[in-house]
Parts: C-alpha cells; structure tokens; sequence
C-alpha cells in the first residue's frame, strides 16, 4: 500500500487560515460563495498581488477579515466609493468589492448607482440574503413581500428592489445572478468578471438559515440549498425587468448582461487628450513619491 | 524630501485662501482629491479639477461628501496623498469617516471653508464655529491635528504642513480655513520645489513575510504597507491587534486607542504651532485664530495706542490645544481675551488650560462677519 | 473502486450537510460522533464510491472537506492508498479544547 503525500485544500491559500473557523452560521452560503471565488482566483490565474478586496458591514461584509489578499473592511454602505478611489489612485490592482445586499442597496444604494453610471472598473460581488443578517435579521429592500423580519414582525408589505434591473439601469456592463447551489456557475462568472473591464455585478442569493429561514418556517440551509436547486431556472440573457424574486417563486439566474462600454478612466483620458493634447499628464497611477 | 516639480507653481501669486489651498496640496504632492461642490469652498477642488490633468493624477466628483471622504482613504491605500474639501454641512457628512481614517491611520487631508451654521446657515458668509466639532464630532475616542491659517499665504504654507503632518503621525489632518481666509485675495510667494520640504510616506522595508501592519514604531506610529506587493494587509475599522486582525476584547480596545491618541498628544510640542509677542508682563493677551487675529491685531493696536501692555498669542495649531503652552501665557499675564467667530468654542480649551489663573473674557458673535475691532478692544478695556 | 477520496477537518464542520447532499454518488453522511462543538461531521459511508470531483469541496462554507482524485496508476490497486495526516492547526487544537 502506498502512501499520498498530504492533501491540502487548494483553496486554503486564499484564506488567513489562522482566523478561521468564520464566524459565518451553520448552512450560510457567504462561506460557499468565498469558496467558489478562491477556485475563481486559481482558474483564471490571476496575480493575486494585484488583487484587492473591499468590503462594508454586514455578515457579507466580513469577508475581507478572511481573504489572504489585501483587504479592506470599510464603512457602512461605503465600499464602492472607497473601491473607487483605490482603483484610480493604483489602476494596476484589480478590484473586488463584495458585500451585502442591505450595504450595497440600502444605505449604499446611492454609491451603487453612480459608480455603475461612472462604468469605474470594479467586481462587485453582492451576496443577497434577502435581510440584515449581522444586526438580528431586519428588513432589507431585497426582503420579498410577506416575509417576517425583526422591523416587520407582521410581515413584509412593501416592494423590493430587483438587483439586476437596477444595475443594469444604473449602467453595469456585466450582471448576472446566481444562487450557492450553483457552484460551479459562480465561479466560472466570477472568472469572466475578472477579466472583463467595467462594471461588473453578480448576485449570489444565499441563505441565512438563522434568521430568514428560520423566523419564516423555512426550513435551514439545506433546505434552502434544495429549494434553490428545484426553483430556480437558468435563463441567459433573460431582460432583467423579469428577474424579480418572490417569498417562494421561481429564482432566474443566469448571466443576463455583457456588454461594451468605455469605463471611467478611458473616458477620463480621451477627454483630457481631446481638450489638452499633449500637455495631458497621463500616469499610470497617482502615486506619491517615497 | 523636497516637493515635486511637477505640482509646485513657483512664483509670486493673487490668490485667495481656496486657490492657494490647492496649490499647497499639489506642492504637498496630492495628486488625488474627491469632492463635492459647498460654498464656499468649492473652489479649492475646481481649481484642482483645472490643474490635475496636466500635473498628473486624478480629481473625481464624488455624489455626496459621504463618498468624498471615503474615497479618498481608498485613493491612500493605493498610494496617493489625497484629500477632501468641505464646509459645515458636509463636515457633518464626513464625521464616520473621519473616525474611521483615524481608527484605520490612514494619512489624508480635509479642508474645511467654515461658513455659518447650523444647519445650511450662512453659505457664503464666515464663522468658526466647527472648532469643537474638528475635534470632536466623530464617535469614540481620538485625536486629530487642526491647523488654521490667517491669510491665503498661510493656506498654502499650512496645506503644505498638513499633509506632512498626516503622513508623519498617520492620521487626519485639518485645514480649518473660514470663508473670508478664503474667499480674499492676497499676495502668495510659492518658493521652488527644493524649498518646500514634503514629508514622504513612512513605507515599510520589512518584507511582507514579517511585516505587522499596525506594529508601533518608536514614535507610536506604524509604517505603511504597500498595496499590490503581496503584504496580504487587512485593514479594518473594528477594534484590531497589530496584525490588523479584529479583535474584540477590552484589553486591545485599550491598548488601540490610547496608543491612537498618544501617538499625538505625546507629540504635541512638535505638532503645535503658535505665534506670539508681548506676552510677558502684559496686561492682557488677545487669543485668536484664523480671520479672527488679523481684526484682534488692529484691537491690540488700538489698546496698546491707550496705553494697556496687551500680548497677542495666535492659534496656528488648534488641535491638539497647546495646554502647555496656554498654561504658560496665563502665568505670563493678568488677564485673557479670546474672540472668535462663534458662541464659545475655543475659549473653553483656553478656560480649562488656564484653569482660572487669570480671568478669560470672551468676544465672540454667531457669524456671518468678523469681527468689530472696537469690540476686542472693549474687552480687553474691561479686563485689562 | 475508488478514483479518490476526501479529507475531512472535523474541528471546522458545522453539520450544515451540503456535502452530503450534494456528492453525486452519496459517499457520505453526517455521522454520530460530536466534534468539540457540538456538530455530526460528515464521514465516508461508501469510499468505494468516491471519484474525487471535489463538489463536497466546492459546496462546503467552512472549507471543512474537500476531494482529491488518487493518481491514475493507484485506481488499479485493490487497497486504497492512505494519505499521510495533516498537522493540526493551532486555532483549531485551541477550539478543540
């Protein structure tokens, strides 16, 4: 009988092993969704040196504390602006921003929007579990109708946001969704995001068993995990406008806009070539001296 | 380190104070700014918006101060000096990420044109009273350096200074100008770059393998890691160890914080700048600061035309409050008048520094002008 | 005959049972022992069955199993090769306790 040499998890090397167990709940898809963006890092064989991540606050938001890369745990709702800045000043680093969906839309809905409408060259992966999850499971404008939260213990009555509709208004260049039953599949996108230059969105619905499902009598992560794999239809290309989610409908996922158009920077330099020839200073990043 | 060529506008220059404020930025070497427009300071980063393309670097209106500020912090991490510019309503915008610039020691510079306030106030007319709010206004405990020029030379000497001064000490750093400081036109002399000492980032030489990114050094401040060169640094703005790693126990909150506070007041006597005269065996000492001590100047010339011995001390440094030093006035004196431009801010640092030695009249009114000299000159009248 | 096997930290497992539902050849399922925590760590039910594909890894959000495939010339042997164990991590003996 033989003997292997030890194995080691390929996708350890992307994580600050001595932090880990996370603090992330039994049956939670962020965990899941960090896995399929290590192997995401290995397939396509980025230089994880030039790779920075930014997170905000939530549950989500906690995944920068846990990728060996150089991270960022920001503020409230305030991840896009600071990603904005650390993309311009050092245009060479590749830039993810992943957090939730209650940081990215709530209160940082409007810095959603205009960094899409700026087409700044960023990853945004957004882990939607529909609720506030780190502050005991509110109400979050991804929250579906007839859902019980902690701010709405009767249930939901407004309207939520449909994500992909939204950044594709605002002016993504890339957004697709897909659940974290769909391993493979997010991975696989999130390499196409890494080499796609501009906005670029995916939703990743997850579960949170201990708050969402549990107060709706759903079931825990596993169940949810099920109920992805039965309810959910992968539609390509489908028109955003007819992805919204529902308490217990059908989940569209898929990839559902790939587009073209010019990001921030290569505006910002055509425009200062066209008005200042060559009296424009273009650098390659705004560095200070040493 | 002398400034840069390329951002240093040699010369004898009109400016006004938001105008020479930019200059002294780019002289500093900032070479990122994020903004957006609020009389009366938004002509500090229009001028930086102008200027930038053929300097080399990047200005980004921003849609809202809340992103002004932070996008600046990410603009540092990725190598630049950069900094914001506002008045008071979005100085109150700005407030979480200040405490987070400090928690985080992220070196960068704000500009605060202060206007009168509350609220939406006077927008295009002068106060000072976001004094206490500079201090103050972010939760939690820190501290920060505020400097606050009198003239548009100033504003650029003192933008210069502040963004040494963050880098030095790792921290926020304000140029708390007022809408007059602004707004009036003056003569400023920019010297050539090797006169301008600029103060460089305090990166690291430890390799990444070792390196402990919020390790003190001696003088309680950490180096700086570089992004994109494998250092693997976390910064977060929860309570962290020296490796930069969260950690919520009450024992690394203490060590944390008083370190992120020491690291300043133990430094005090080189951050804090003052000018002063006649103070020793002086009737009367006139404290002020910004606009304010170019009208307490003409008072102290009205007084001591009546015969009182009256001192000047003038505040550059506002925070940290020279305590040491205000101490010292007091022993030096028999009385104290402080005027500004508010309803009592600065006068409370004075009260508490001078701990009733001497008695401390107060000259001051809500804003929207500066001051009559013949109201300084009552008080010192009164107190002398 | 197994085309590879997986490795499993107990320690780190929180039960959450993705892996066991979704191995496509229904190689594991949680068993009845405790680790420190609390939680039923998966074990490997049918090892003849494994292929290595990993899916137990790629599910898994506390990066607690993952599947490595056996190097070709193994699958033709009759035993399983054994796979030389894993220094404890640190944090980990810490939980432990």
């Amino acid at each position: 009988m033989t003997t292997l040499p030890v194995q080691t998890n390929v996708v350890e090397q992307f994580l600050r092993m001595d932090r880990i167990p996370h603090i992330w709940c039994p049956g939670c898809g962020i965990g899941t969704s960090v896995n399929s963006f290590a192997r995401a890092l290995i397939d396509a064989k980025i230089d994880v040196k030039n790779l920075a991540i930014v997170s905000g606050i939530g549950c989500t938001g906690r995944v920068a504390g846990y990728v060996n890369l150089d991270s960022f745990h920001t503020t409230h709702g305030r991840a896009l602006p600071f990603a904005t800045g650390l993309k311009l000043a050092n245009p060479k680093l590749n830039v993810v921003v992943y957090s939730g969906d209650g940081d990215l839309f709530a209160i940082g809905g409007n810095h959603l929007i205009h960094a899409a409408r700026r087409n700044v060259d960023l990853k945004v992966i957004c882990v939607n579990n529909l609720i506030y999850a780190m502050t005991g499971g509110q109400t979050a404008p991804t929250t579906p109708r007839e859902v019980v939260t902690s701010t709405n213990p009767h249930g939901t009555y407004d309207s939520s946001f449909n994500l992909p509709y939204l950044v594709e208004a605002a002016g993504a260049v890339y957004v697709a969704r897909w659940t974290t039953f769909h391993v493979r599949q997010m991975a696989r996108t999130m390499q196409e995001m890494f080499r796609k230059r501009g906005f670029c969105f995916l939703e990743v619905i997850s579960p949170c068993p201990t708050l969402y499902q549990r107060r709706n009598k759903m079931g825990d992560g596993l169940d949810t995990m099920i109920f992805y794999k039965e309810h959910s239809k992968v539609r390509n290309g489908a028109p955003t406008s007819e992805v919204s989610l529902s308490k217990a409908g059908e989940i569209i996922v898929g990839k559902f806009v790939d587009r073209e158009r010019a990001d921030y920077r290569d505006l910002m330099h055509e425009r200062f070539y066209e008005t200042l020839g060559d009296r424009y200073v273009e650098r390659e990043a705004c560095e200070c001296e040493i | 380190m002398h400034a840069d060529p390329a951002g240093v506008l040699t010369g004898s220059h009109f400016l006004d104070g938001d105008h020479a404020c930019c200059e002294g930025a780019l002289a500093a070497g900032a070479r990122f700014s994020a903004g957006y427009p609020i009389t009366p300071s938004t002509e500090v980063v229009e001028r930086f918006a102008q200027r930038i393309p053929t300097v080399g670097g990047t200005f980004i209106q921003m849609e809202d101060e809340l992103a002004a500020s932070i996008a600046i912090q990410g603009a540092v991490w990725g190598g630049a000096k950069a900094f914001t510019v506002t008045s008071g309503p979005g100085f109150s915008l700005m407030m979480e990420h200040i405490g987070l610039a400090a928690m985080t020691e992220t070196p960068c510079v704000f500009v605060n044109v202060q206007r009168g306030g509350p609220s939406t106030g006077l927008p295009t007319l002068p106060a000072q009273a976001d004094m206490m709010q500079v201090r103050w206004g972010s939760h939690g405990d820190y501290e920060i350096i505020a400097l606050c020029p009198n003239s548009p030379q100033e504003c650029f000497d003192l933008t210069v200074k502040a963004f040494n001064l963050a880098e030095q000490y790792r921290c926020p750093v304000f140029v708390m100008l007022d809408e007059v400081v602004g707004h009036m036109t003056e003569k400023v002399v920019i010297p050539p770059p090797k006169q301008i000492e600029v103060t460089p980032r305090r990166y690291t030489t430890v390799p990444p393998d070792q390196f402990k990114a919020y390790e003190p050094k001696e003088d309680l401040v950490p180096d700086m890691p570089h992004t994109g060169q494998g250092y693997n640094v976390h910064v977060t703005g929860l309570t962290h160890d020296e490796r930069g790693y969260p950690n919520m126990k009450p024992v690394a909150q203490d060590k944390l914080v008083r370190r992120l506070m020491d690291k300043i007041v133990r430094n005090a006597d080189d951050i804090c700048l003052f000018e002063e005269s006649d103070v020793t065996d002086s009737d009367c000492v006139v404290v002020s600061y910004g606009i304010t001590s170019r009208i307490a100047q003409r008072a102290i010339e009205m007084a001591r035309e009546k015969g009182v011995k009256v001192g000047k001390f003038r505040l550059i440094t506002a925070w940290p409050f020279p305590e040491k030093k205000m101490k010292e006035v007091a022993a030096r004196t028999d009385s104290i008048v402080v005027a500004e431009i508010n309803l009592g801010q600065m006068v409370r640092e004075v009260e508490r520094a001078v701990a009733g030695k001497v008695p401390v009249r107060f000259v001051g009114h809500a804003g929207g002008s500066v001051h009559n000299p013949e109201d300084i000159l009552k008080a010192i009248m009164e107190v002398a | 005959m197994a085309k590879g096997s997986v490795q499993i930290v107990v320690e780190r497992c929180k039960a959450c049972g993705f892996c066991v539902e979704f191995c496509p050849t229904r190689v594991l399922a949680l068993s009845s022992a405790f680790n420190a925590k609390g939680y039923h760590p998966p074990y490997m039910v049918h090892p003849e069955k494994c292929s290595g594909c990993d899916l137990c890894g790629m599910y898994c959000p506390d990066f607690a199993i993952f599947g490595f495939k056996y190097p070709a010339e193994e699958t033709e042997n009759k035993d399983a090769p054994q796979v030389a164990a894993p220094a404890p991590r640190a944090s980990e003996v810490q939980d432990a306790r």
